[in-house]
């Protein structure tokens, strides 16, 4: 279980998260919504440690994260897809999935799990050897996913996967999250889309200029007054 | 004809030389982007350490004692000018390069008290042979071979082991090659390795034929292999390395003309035609990223 408790992270002078506390229990999709600017991907570079918390702390199955180096975190089972993909484009779709898995050394079983994402995304395998800079957005948005899952993550974390995709990829790539949550991987994941992301979360969090405001089911909220006022839309 | 030839496998024989220092300056630019100044006096260095290691030890000792010197050298100027300044701006870290450079070459004129010193002979590189009625050293002939073999095995290394995957992740994204579980300090400490230890054989092959080694020595080649790093594409290997054998052909073609003392000159304007006419250089990174 990943557990936040106070994180407070500023970036000179500018406080991003005051100090928020969330849990992401095993097993579940937790969704954390939000307007653009209120933390959301902050808080998962903070996890990752892409940034450096000013205060609170981030337990991961009760050892606490926040001071350990990227790599060490990334090794105890924590996985990203970044904001905007950033797939290695001059990469092929191959190599992107080999690091991936870079942090592993266990080859027969790298081979097995290649073949586990090609068989989330078939599209993957059509295009194994075109480089990834030439894919389409939501092939590029696969490959991020598939490359995340090449470190066989207990915890996958999301960031906006959904963004600037066509509603119908984005409806295939929520329904490949769910499976992959099935299969057992605890998913964070963090959306403006916030009816999709709601759609299939256990928990939900709203984060609003660096508070968490509401938290509860995805169901909860999604039949919530504010929520839908202020991020599905009054009518939706 | 004679002439020609000595022409052209000098000129071949120094652009080989040029290359292998070359290396070293795309790799760190493709890495850190940074214009690493001080690459010509680590080159410098290695040849002084050969000057002062083989006074002392057989020259089956010192050899392999400078190269290993001299990436140790390397490692300890990023770990202690460049690794600080990681998240500063770019202007900085040149800056600090820029002293680095200057910082060794006072070191090297406090050592040699500013006089020239004698590089030793190297059995094999410093005898001479003649081919076709000319006389060459064999550190000419030997230098194309040796920079196609290490050449070639970089590439491998770059393209075929998980090294250079990192490597290659690393040189295009930071954050998410970190993201991916590569330590970034490793993977720049490993390339500025690789440069230094180029730069040590380069130096071995040139003061071979140069024969003595000045505080300076390494100023004006590493000026040359940086101009040739830029006129190949800077980032791109193959490109440094053809750049550094154009650099060297046309710098010894024009060394034996009636125009000798305008070479230097005529590499830098062979720098500026570039830059104007395909400022990315002969082998200029494209760029296929796809928002």
């Amino acid at each position: 279980m990943l557990k936040i408790d106070n994180l407070c992270v500023s970036y000179g002078g500018i406080q991003a998260l005051r100090g928020i506390s969330l849990e992401v229990p095993d097993g579940k999709i937790v969704t954390l919504i939000g307007a653009n600017g209120a933390g959301k991907s902050t808080t998962l570079r903070t996890i990752t440690g892409l940034v450096k918390a000013s205060s609170g702390s981030i337990t991961w199955n009760g050892e606490e994260l926040l001071g350990k180096s990227i790599d060490k975190i990334i090794g105890a089972g924590i996985a990203m897809s970044p904001e905007g993909r950033r797939v290695f484009a001059d990469m092929s779709v191959l190599e992107n999935l080999r690091i991936g898995a870079y942090l592993r050394n266990d080859k027969a079983e790298i081979e097995k799990d290649i073949q586990w994402v090609y068989k989330l995304f078939p599209r993957l395998e059509e295009r194994s050897w075109q480089l990834s800079g030439t894919l389409s957005g939501g092939e590029q948005q696969m490959l991020a996913v598939g490359r995340a899952l090449m470190s066989r993550p207990k915890l996958m974390m999301l960031d906006e996967p959904s963004l600037g995709l066509a509603p119908l990829v984005v409806q295939d790539i929520f329904s490949i999250i769910r499976e992959i949550n099935k299969q057992g991987v605890t998913v964070l994941l963090i959306e403006q889309n916030a009816n999709m992301a709601l759609k299939i979360a256990d928990l939900a969090y709203v984060l609003e200029t660096g508070n968490i405001t509401l938290s509860g089911t995805g169901a909860e909220l999604l039949a919530n007054e504010k929520v839908r006022e202020a991020y599905l839309g009054k009518n939706s | 004809m004679q002439y020609a030839i000595s022409i052209l496998l000098s000129g071949v024989s120094l652009g080989g030389q040029y290359a292998l220092i070359a290396i070293g300056y795309t790799m760190v630019y493709g890495i850190l982007r940074l214009i690493n100044f001080a690459h010509g006096d680590v080159f410098m260095v290695a040849g002084l350490m050969m000057v002062y290691l083989s006074a002392a030890l057989p020259l089956a000792a010192a050899l392999p004692l400078v190269l290993l010197l001299t990436v140790l050298l390397g490692f300890l100027i990023e770990r202690a000018a460049y690794k600080p300044l990681r998240t500063a701006p770019r202007m900085s870290v040149m800056i600090s390069a820029i002293g680095v450079s200057y910082l060794l070459q006072n070191l090297a004129t406090y050592a040699t008290g500013g006089l020239p010193q004698m590089y030793p002979e190297i059995p094999g590189l410093s005898a001479t042979v003649t081919i076709a009625g000319v006389s060459i050293k064999w550190a000419t002939i030997v230098t194309p071979f040796l920079v196609v073999i290490l050449v070639v095995a970089l590439t491998q290394l770059i393209h075929h082991t998980k090294t250079g995957m990192a490597m290659r992740a690393v040189a295009k994204d930071f954050e998410t090659a970190q993201l991916m579980g590569i330590r970034l300090n490793a993977v720049i400490s490993v390339t500025f390795v690789i440069g230094s230890f180029l730069a040590g054989v380069g130096s071995c092959l040139y003061f071979t034929n140069y024969q003595s080694v000045v505080p300076l020595s390494g100023a004006l080649p590493g000026l040359r292999a940086f101009v040739a790093a830029v006129f190949g594409g800077i980032g791109s290997i193959p490109g440094a390395v053809v750049g550094a054998f154009i650099i060297g052909l046309s710098e010894s073609i024009i060394k034996g003309s009636d125009w000798s003392v305008f070479s230097d000159a005529f590499t830098f304007a062979l720098l500026i035609v570039i830059l104007v006419v395909k400022p990315t250089g002969l082998f200029g990174e494209k760029v296929t990223d796809k928002v």
